[in-house]
């Protein structure tokens, strides 16, 4: 699929959609105005679709700084009237939390809908939380698809259930329902550029504490009408796989799946109730389904959030139905399901013994292969010149706090110079705790998106507190993990405006910071000998390490045809093997002691031959 | 026939197997099939492993079981290798034979073994094995990148597949840009060709 098809495709025709395509779907199709995000993975394709159609489409769409911006941006222009949605990924909902909880208080005039995409397994994340819990918390009502089908059709109802009850809903994902493409039948696309209004009514919209208590006693008198709409939604329905017996499966999201596929293939008489509106949960229609079973299974992945709450309900209720999950073992609360593990507990909970036919092949020990900087990334020429410069100061014991982005990987040997990391922008605040705490030499990394996400906060916080360290800003113009996204550095276009670029520089100057200085990656010398100077400054500074992401820059040069290729010249090479073992770009390969280059992967930066002591590397010779 | 697959795709970050997938799925579709299909994006995606599962037929996951794989398409032979508990000794295995050694071989994290022991091993598992030397072929079919193309040709090549030879091709018109197409289907006939041949 291609971004334009999501907008373009006719209704009644079917498409192969990916969830996060299949979002930005529905919501057109259910009346989206106005979008805003910051990008996370497992949701940043519903970013990369909207900004090539938003325009078009005539919805206003941003990314903003970070995701608790991105959240008042939409929260307010749902305040306005405007049917709007914000997008992110879980940990993002952490740092847009703050005004997510409030605008739950307020309450919303235009549907407004927060997609929060989860990563069980932690495909691309730091931690594996379950969004779910701040559906709780909240109070804001929860619609939990789980496939791109229901991905699209949630959506396209959502904006109607969440004005009707004048809430925010949160629309929770995770990467199996995100990352996986099935067939949907697109409808007719509504909606579009609306101008909004701002009705003055200062006890519905500021939160002073004496408003503040009138707004929670109205919240909890939404949520009597929102559970009545969870009893009536179809999205909680009771489905019969093969002929009537006592056993019952609770299920929502993905796990579903599983359960279906699962359930089928071992010819099971089994009920199934799956929640596709998850908060406030239908009581009744649970104890309903509870009192018709003997025996329930709960599936579900991360915490056992239903779970809990159907023993809670089962307790209160006096219901007598044994009820199995998590909470006595049959599921981890680790990491996210399978065909595999689902097969395994319901032969265990049906006590029938669980068998796989797999082939016996000789068990050989396969090399690993991780994720590693791209050829030619320039991340790991900054880090290069980090350690030829700490070197050369003679600094054996510098610690490394680092950020989130692709240079994480920097965690991977040979750089090894990842130390500490907790979440997006932590590499500068916790720069001041390490170094303080210990006197260390402390080198900090983090790339230009974060820096603006939330770095700068701490930079400003660093200086004020006459902190010590040197941060490295790996400024690559892009925000290149998530897929390319731009950031407030780079000047593009936004809603049919031009939109201006901010200057790192000039930014962490007018901080006060005094060690300011720009260099190029791709100089290793010049990048060397100004980390050298930077090391030999007392008190804070900062280097902006500016290279353009070599996948972006690769795609330029391919379509412009300036490509270019480095090869080893096999005559003077010593084999000394510093390229490969300290540098270690992944075009490189080595057989007993010979370097080659393999060209299919080089990207010709030109790296690589700055490294090698007797100057070997070579622009191979055009054909 | 029935007219389900349970398929896994196998290879590394940038060897086009999104595109792959896209094809199939488009294909289903061209044949009135249900399908599902799990991608992988993010940081794996930088040089690591990408595997994608599909299923065609009446099913609501993509993921494939252990033992469960009707066809495993592995573009690089080791990540072949790593998926095969996911075979069963029914499962066709159509793997690429051009090995693509992981940078950490060089410093020294691990061996990679010898790709005809690989295939070997394989075959002595009683798994029948269609080996593909994709690169060389595309090479001659005009370009070394339509590798991937090459391989599904060969998977479509192998008995009673799922979909149609016809309805791929109609897929590959609808989803390759048109200066691309010929070279592409070029790679496709020839991958087929190749594959019927073993
Ligand atoms: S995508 Fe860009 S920033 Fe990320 S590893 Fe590759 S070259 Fe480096
Ligand atoms: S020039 Fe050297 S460092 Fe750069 S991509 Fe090619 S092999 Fe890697």
């Amino acid at each position: 699929m291609k971004p334009r098809d999501i907008l373009e495709g006719k209704a009644g025709d079917k498409y192969f959609v990916l969830g996060n395509e299949a979002l930005v779907r529905g919501a057109l199709e259910g009346g989206l105005n106005f979008a805003a995000t910051y990008p996370g993975t497992p949701s940043s394709e519903i970013g990369d679709v909207l900004s090539e159609i938003a325009g078009p489409a005539g919805v206003s769409f941003e990314f903003s700084i970070n995701e608790k911006v991105a959240m008042e941006v939409a929260a307010s222009a749902a305040a306005c009237s405007l049917r709007s949605m914000v997008f992110m990924k879980h940990v993002g909902l952490n740092v847009a939390s703050d005004p997510f909880m409030t605008a739950v208080y307020t309450g919303t005039r235009g549907g407004f809908l927060v997609i929060v995409a989860d990563d069980p397994s932690m495909h691309s994340s730091q931690n594996e939380q379950d969004t779910r819990y701040f559906s709780e918390i909240s109070r804001a009502p929860m619609l939990e698809p789980s496939d791109p089908v229901e991905a699209y059709e949630m959506m396209k109802k959502g904006f109607e259930l969440s004005e009707a009850l004048e809430l925010p809903f949160l629309v929770r994902t995770t990467t199996r329902v995100a990352h996986i493409r099935s067939v949907v039948t697109f409808g007719e696309i509504t909606g579009g550029r609306r101008q909004g209004d701002f009705e003055k009514n200062p006890s519905r919209w500021v939160p002073v504490p004496a408003f503040a208590r009138t707004m929670h006693r109205e919240l909890q008198q939404k949520l009597v009408k929102a559970r009545e709409m969870s009893e009536q939604s179809p999205y909680n329905f009771v489905e019969q796989v093969g002929d009537k017996s006592p056993y019952g499966i609770i299920t929502s999201g993905c796990a579903y799946n599983y359960v279906m596929d699962a359930a089928r293939a071992m010819k099971m008489d089994v009920r199934v109730l799956k929640l596709g509106m998850t908060a406030p949960l239908p009581e009744k229609k649970i104890s309903d389904f509870l009192r018709s079973c003997e025996d329930v299974l709960i599936v579900e992945e991360l915490d056992p959030y239903l779970e809990n709450a159907v023993r809670v309900l089962s307790q209160r209720e006096g219901i007598t139905a044994r009820i199995r999950g998590k909470r006595d073992g049959l599921f981890s609360v680790m990491y996210e399901y399978s065909p595999d593990i689902l097969k395994k507990a319901l032969c265990e909970w049906r006590g029938v013994p669980y068998t796989v036919e797999c082939v016996e092949v000789e068990a050989l020990t396969l090399p690993p292969r991780p994720p590693v900087l791209c050829p030619g990334c320039s991340h790991r020429a900054t880090y290069h010149a980090v350690k030829v410069a700490l070197r050369k100061a003679k600094i054996k014991d510098a610690i490394f706090p680092t950020d989130i982005g692709c240079y994480t990987l920097g965690i991977m040997a040979p750089q090894s110079m990842a130390d500490y990391l907790l979440c997006m922008g932590s590499s500068v605040g916790t720069a001041c705790g390490i170094s303080r705490a210990t006197g260390k030499k402390v080198v900090s990394f983090i790339g230009d998106s974060t820096f603006f996400h939330s770095g700068v906060t701490g930079l400003i916080s660093a200086y004020h507190n006459a902190h010590s360290f040197l941060l490295v800003i790996l400024d690559n113009r892009t925000t290149a993990m998530t897929g390319h996204q731009p950031h407030p550095g780079i000047a593009c276009e936004v809603n049919g405006m031009k939109a201006p670029a901010v200057d790192i520089e000039k930014l962490v100057k007018a901080i006060g910071v005094e060690f300011v200085k720009v260099v190029d990656p791709y100089d290793l010398n010049a990048t060397v000998e100004t980390f050298q100077e930077a090391l030999g400054h007392e008190g804070l500074s900062v280097i902006v390490s500016r290279r353009e992401c070599a996948l972006v820059a690769d795609r330029e040069r391919r379509k412009k045809g300036e490509w270019k290729t480095f090869e080893v010249n096999q005559e003077t090479c010593s084999h000394c093997l510093v390229c490969v073992t300290q540098f270690a770009c992944p075009a490189f390969s080595s057989e007993e002691r010979n370097v080659f280059i393999n060209r299919a992967l080089c990207d010709g930066c030109g790296v690589c031959a700055q490294v090698c002591p007797t100057k070997s590397i070579e622009v191979r010779s055009n054909e | 026939m029935s007219r389900n697959l349970q398929l896994v795709i196998v290879g590394v970050g940038g060897q086009g197997i999104l595109t792959v997938s896209d094809i199939l799925g488009t294909a289903a579709i061209e044949e009135g099939l249900k399908a599902v299909m799990s991608e992988v994006h993010g940081m794996a995606q930088r040089g690591g492993v990408v595997t994608t599962e599909m299923k065609i037929g009446d099913f609501e996951s993509p993921l494939v079981a252990k033992g469960e794989a009707d066809v495993i398409l592995g573009f690089e032979p080791v990540e072949t290798y790593r998926t095969l508990e996911k075979a069963s000794p029914r499962t066709g295995i159509v793997t690429n034979t051009d090995p693509l050694v992981p940078p950490g071989v060089s410093l020294g994290q691990g061996a990679y073994p010898k790709v005809e022991k690989l295939i070997e091993n394989m075959r002595n598992g009683g798994l029948k094995v269609i080996a593909v030397p994709a690169l060389e072929i595309a090479r001659s079919a005009g370009s070394t990148v339509a590798g991937n193309i090459v391989m599904l040709g060969a998977m479509v090549a192998l008995e009673n597949f799922v979909l149609a030879r016809e309805a791929v091709e109609a897929a590959l018109r609808k989803r390759i840009a048109p200066r691309w197409l010929d070279l592409n289907l070029k790679a496709f006939q020839m991958g087929y060709e190749a594959g019927k041949k073993q």
